[in-house]
């Protein structure tokens, strides 16, 4: 069995045989992805799944991935933030620093290949080093819909030299002289953040969490960062308290390396009171059994945000067959179709309401979980990432 | 007698939708109807047509990109139900469309004293379509053979030989019905197809209603 057939069973009615179709028009062309690390952060997620997929149809794929120096990562780091809107200050000589880093690259990888893609401003520049030949797209995964205009203006100089771009929003592109692509990020069904888990494997996860399971649980999985809003998330819970017995778990990620997040951390536990039916996990980064069987276990699942990426934490809830109330921010409105995979919201009364109606409403949960799962087999799994891919290939390549 | 094997098969093609993006949004229903005089027809297409493409499983609220946006992030539901009923399929070509498009917004902007605008809400972003149709390899030459087929091929399938038929042969008139009369000799069945409304539903919606009709006619049993 090839690796695509193993997503037969979850990938939507037809689509393994059709991509498998669509490979075949691009067959044996040489694809090369460059990031700018292999471990950690979401698109080294995405490439370790996708990379084997492009291998699997027939492509000759290859991931690569550039080195720097301390100060090349502090400028991208600056880039980073600037391109999302925050004020940095970035010197000549660390902008000197990055474009010398990406020569060095480009001297010591081989950049061959009929479609390069290069992810992110870290390698951006190596477009100065193209070799004759071939198709170089930039996929920019963040947010770059208000961008400091200095930072913006210097990688738009290379950005120009592309012959596509590839965004993950709508709202993310900017005035270029090239084509803009939009394709969503996606999540793996087969990983072990998504899997299918059996009754007893989730028990027994839910066991060690020490998860009560005698009421109906509100879950919010994320940072503990202003920007998840869990502030926002407990006023909520309150005012559904009033009227509804539940139990809210706040579930993220480990604050240890981010002194902001240690003070939303207390912030959080000071909003919880001591509070017996608010539960607050601090879960480890490699955490993805433990946040499905989480994710399994809720009745209605939060995401609150008030600013946010793409939020790809809604599409895993949604995989799990589960109604979800979602901030009004970046991808959580591509994720839910108001009223129908879920609810966006505005305000914390808003989340309230909107939990209030689906408790009393058990039908209509049932059925916007259902239909949210659908959707993301759809529109969020890998196998619809892959097509694009692949489509994207073909469009240039005909 | 109705034939029982086609002279020429049925070939099931699917495609894919590369979405781009034009870089250009509106804030308001006054930059909304502007751009839509002024963006490709591609565009158009993406925002009306193709949105069946991309609701393969689930019904939209609205059945078009400017009818959604109009009711849920400008929160005009007047507009919103005026874009709604518009069936993009009635249409001889998108030109057309674009026209009845543009005297809806200028009507209903001429009757309003203040152009609504989104406030907290998304902007309307203009995107085009790529469709690239791809043969999926099923062919049939039965009914029989073309209801199992039907009934396992992508979805995009279904739009490419409804929807997307429409247009390209420009009469209402799908890929699946004109097979079906002209190869197995089944007007009956095919005028029951033609007569499905692939308006206001998803792609799996229609795939079973065809296949529903298939298995009446199925049952008969006697011609095939």
């Amino acid at each position: 069995m090839s690796l695509l057939d193993t997503y037969r069973e979850v990938a939507p009615k037809g689509t393994i045989d059709f991509l498998q179709r669509l490979a075949e028009t691009v067959r044996g062309r040489k694809i090369l992805h460059i990031n700018s690390t292999r471990v950690g952060g979401g698109v080294a997620e995405i490439l370790r799944g996708l990379v084997p997929l492009l291998q699997d149809v027939g492509l000759e794929a290859r991931w690569e991935v550039i080195t720097g120096t301390e100060d090349f990562f502090t400028a991208t780091k600056s880039f980073h933030n600037a391109l999302q809107g925050q004020g940095q200050n970035l010197s000549a000589e660390l902008l000197q620093t990055y474009l010398d880093v990406n020569r060095k690259n480009a001297q010591e990888l081989s950049l061959e290949g009929d479609y390069v893609i290069i992810h992110d401003p870290q390698p951006a520049a190596l477009i100065l080093q193209k070799p004759g030949g071939g198709r170089w797209i930039w996929r920019c995964h963040i947010d770059i819909s208000h961008p400091q205009r200095k930072v913006w203006n210097f990688l738009r100089q290379f950005v120009v030299q592309y012959d596509g771009a590839i965004f993950s929003l709508p709202r993310f592109a900017q005035r270029l002289p090239i084509p803009q692509f939009l394709i969503y990020p996606s999540i793996d069904p087969l990983s072990d953040k998504n899997r299918d888990l059996s009754a007893q494997e989730q028990e027994r996860i839910l066991n060690r969490l020490n998860i009560p399971r005698d009421k109906p649980i509100l879950l919010q999985v994320s940072r503990f960062d202003r920007f998840k809003d869990p502030l926002g998330v407990i006023q909520a819970y309150r005012l559904v308290k009033k009227h509804h017995d539940v139990r809210l778990i706040l579930a993220g990620g480990g604050a240890t390396d981010d002194p902001e997040g240690e003070v939303v951390l207390a912030e959080v536990r000071q909003a919880a009171q001591n509070d017996p039916d608010i539960l607050i996990l601090v879960l480890p980064p490699d955490a993805n059994l433990e946040i499905n069987a989480l994710q399994r276990t809720a009745t209605i699942i939060l995401q609150k945000s008030l600013r946010e990426g793409f939020g790809l934490t809604v599409a895993e809830a949604m995989w799990k067959g589960k109604p979800v109330i979602g901030g009004f921010a970046g991808g959580i409105i591509v994720q839910l179709v108001y009223g129908v995979t879920g609810f966006t919201v505005n305000s914390n009364e808003g989340a309230a309401f909107r939990i209030h109606y689906l408790l009393d409403n058990p039908e209509i949960m049932t059925k916007m979980g259902e239909d949210a799962r659908e959707y993301v087999r759809g529109n969020f799994l890998i196998t619809r990432h892959l097509g694009d891919y692949l489509a994207l290939m073909h469009y240039w390549g005909s | 007698m109705p034939k029982k094997i086609a002279l020429h098969p049925f070939l099931f093609t699917g495609c894919w939708e590369l979405r781009q993006m034009l870089g250009r949004s509106a804030g308001d229903e006054r930059q909304l109807l502007e751009a839509i005089e002024e963006i490709p027809l591609d565009s158009v297409y993406y925002h009306t047509h193709s949105f069946f493409l991309r609701h393969k499983y689930i019904a939209g609220p609205y059945p078009n990109d400017f009818a959604t946006w109009a009711a849920i992030q400008v929160r005009d539901r007047v507009l919103g139900e005026k874009l709604g009923v518009l069936d993009p399929y009635e249409f001889k070509d998108v030109e057309s469309l674009r026209s009845a498009i543009v005297t809806i917004l200028e009507e209903h902007l001429s009757r309003l004293q203040i152009i609504p605008r989104v406030i907290y809400e998304e902007p309307f972003h203009f995107m085009q379509s790529r469709i690239i149709a791809v043969s999926t390899g099923l062919e049939s030459r039965t009914l029989t053979e073309f209801r199992e087929m039907l009934a396992s091929v992508d979805a995009s399938a279904i739009y490419y030989h409804t929807f997307e038929a429409i247009l390209r042969l420009g009469r209402r008139k799908g890929d699946f019905a004109i097979w079906i009369e002209e190869q197995l000799d089944l007007p009956e069945l095919a005028g029951k197809i033609t007569r499905l409304d692939p308006y206001m539903t998803s792609l799996e919606s229609i795939r079973h209603r065809i296949i529903k009709l298939c298995d009446e006619f199925l049952e008969r049993g006697a011609w095939e």
